[in-house]
């Protein structure tokens, strides 16, 4: 089996697609947000509680994909918890550049470096929204949409 | 023409290696291992014979068709048209003229939709699936629906992914005007009854479309003897171009049919105050068609037949035998998709990897197969799963990449297992 393919499905990942973290609906959230990838199916709802501040008090995930996408949905939604809007946002930013290998100047802050175990994906251009429809769906909730689709 | 193929299971139908080397891309690596191709029901390699056909038009003859008064331009335009004769023979149409050529099946079934569909079919008419078509063959019939106010009617399938025979008749009625189906399942690779279906269709006095797609490439198709009204394939899948696909239709519809798309080759005369349509078939073809690709076409079909497709259909059950058995032993793999009348795609999950980790794993050791939902999302919803891995067997597969498929998934397995 070739290292990249080591590279991307390391244990911490296939042990986050297998136990999801947060994988459940939320009744008392303040955005949610549904994610498609009409290329392979794969569908995903993100439920995010926000306080007064815009501060992320509660994060939440449902659906099915893939061992990438349920791994950095369930990532993401640990690592959200505390954060303001705006943080939540850079943290998209900068987790979209590991994934794509470009680099617009958006690094990961290192309270975050586990997100790193995702960077494999670089290798498997067909891959990189796999990683990424979460966050994209995250954002999408955020700025108050229903229902993103990445192709 | 080849003899009938009497091949017995093991027996090998044609020297396959042989038939190996007619395949340039086979002799490729993908990321250093030999190229094991399952992916001909998305869209099959060519041989070089139709490369080489493509090619020779560019190299020697190339000029637009029916327009030209010079010596190129006559050969180029006998050679385009030649190729509807050859697809006239190859599924035993009645007329040339009933060939009409489009980019692919997607095109042919938009054509008769549009200009059948809304021509013909009126508000409560009704237009009859089933639960196992491509999305070419739904989403078009639900564009009328929502344009004309027809009701499309969606008859339902087994768990092994048979069409329920007594639910399609008590769908049938007076308002029954289109019963639009697949040959072959894209997914499962079922093979339809499609002689009751027509037979018990025409006797409600409705229409029968079959998209061939799929099983053009496996099955020998007569449509006079099937009496279907409409039959649409695409050339990719034939092992010819791209860019290239069929609509037969029977004369006397097509002629009742006004044109899908107005422009130049399909007029007789023009006027600013009015145009009269060209006969058939260029009264559906407007604008500058896909020459090579049409002779490319002709080519793949010359070259299918010189195998014969008795021949191919052998060869492909031996080895889709063969990949069921060899999957079926690997532990947590369920085959979706049983009908016992099926043809050369096995459509499988592993209950510990998604499809899409399965196919990406096994890409790396050189196998090709199509993961996802392959455009039958309303089939996976049926079937309870959210996508599936499907490996599919070409004319030119042999035991060695059914091998390779089981032994990737022994990757699959060490990761995730
Ligand atoms: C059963 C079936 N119908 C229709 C199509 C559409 O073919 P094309 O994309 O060539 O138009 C396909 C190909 O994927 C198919 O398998």
């Amino acid at each position: 089996m070739s290292d990249e393919l080591r590279e991307l499905y390391q244990e911490v990942i296939l042990e986050h697609g297998k136990n999801p973290r947060n994988f459940h609906a939320s009744d008392d959230a303040t955005n949610e947000a549904r994610g498609n990838n009409p290329l392979c199916g794969d569908q995903l709802v993100i439920y995010l509680k926000l306080d007064g501040d815009k501060r992320v008090v509660d994060a939440s995930f449902l659906g099915k994909g893939c061992a990438i996408s349920m791994a950095s949905a369930s990532m993401m939604t640990e690592l959200l918890k505390g954060r303001s809007q705006d943080e939540a946002q850079s943290l998209f930013e900068a987790f979209h550049d590991m994934c794509t290998g470009e680099d617009n100047g958006h690094e990961l802050p290192d309270d975050v470096e586990k997100l790193q175990v995702l960077s494999g994906v670089r290798e498997f251009p067909t891959r990189v929204k796999c990683a990424t429809l979460p966050w994209h769906t995250m954002v999408a909730a955020l700025q108050g949409e229903d229902e993103i689709s990445t192709e | 023409m080849t003899p009938p193929n009497t091949a017995q299971a093991g027996t090998p139908a044609y020297d396959i290696d042989a038939i190996r080397a007619d395949f340039p891309i086979l002799g490729r690596t993908m990321h250093d291992k030999p190229l094991a191709f399952l992916d001909s029901a998305a869209s099959a390699q060519k041989p070089h014979q139709v490369i080489d056909a493509v090619s020779a038009v560019y190299e020697t003859e190339y000029a637009n068709v029916h327009r030209g008064l010079y010596q190129i331009s006559e050969a180029v335009t006998a050679r385009y048209e030649g190729t509807r004769e050859t697809i006239r023979q190859f599924i035993n149409a009645a007329h040339t003229h009933e060939i009409i050529y489009t980019r692919n099946g997607t095109e042919s079934i938009n054509l008769v939709a549009y200009s059948f569909g809304r021509n013909f079919l009126e508000e409560g008419d009704e237009v009859i699936i089933t639960e196992l078509e491509h999305h070419a063959n739904i989403v078009p019939w639900q564009m009328l629906r929502d344009e004309k106010g027809i009701v499309l009617k969606v008859a339902p399938i087994t768990d092994d992914g048979e069409l329920i025979m007594s639910a399609f008749e008590e769908l049938l009625g007076p308002k029954t005007k289109l019963v639009a189906v697949a040959h072959m399942s894209n997914v499962m690779g079922t093979i339809l009854p499609i002689e009751d279906i027509i037979r018990r269709a025409h006797a409600v006095g409705a229409k029968v479309l079959l998209d061939g797609c799929q099983s053009v490439t496996h099955i020998p198709v007569d449509v006079q003897a099937l009496g279907c009204d409409f039959y649409v394939f695409s050339g990719h899948k034939l092992y010819g171009p791209s860019g290239i696909g069929v609509l037969y239709g029977r004369e006397e519809l097509l002629n009742a049919m006004p044109p899908f798309m107005g422009g130049g080759d399909m007029i007789s005369s023009v006027t600013f105050e009015k145009s009269t349509w060209a006969k058939l078939p260029h009264k559906f073809e407007a604008g500058t068609p896909a020459i090579a690709q049409a002779i490319g076409l002709g080519a793949a079909i010359d070259y299918v037949n010189g195998i014969g497709l008795d021949a191919i259909g052998a060869h492909e059950a031996d080895l889709l035998n063969y990949a069921t058995q060899k999957l079926s032993s690997v532990e947590g793999l369920r085959i979706i998709g049983t009908a016992p009348n099926k043809a050369s795609v096995v459509s499988f999950t592993l209950d510990y990897a998604h499809p899409h980790d399965i196919a990406t794993i096994i890409d790396r050791a050189g196998v090709a197969v199509r993961a996802g939902h392959h455009c039958a999302q309303p089939l996976m919803a049926r079937m309870d799963v959210p996508a599936t891995v499907r490996a599919s067997i070409g004319l030119y597969n042999n035991r060695s990449d059914i091998d390779a498929l089981v032994a990737a998934l022994g990757d699959v397995q060490e990761l995730f297992g």
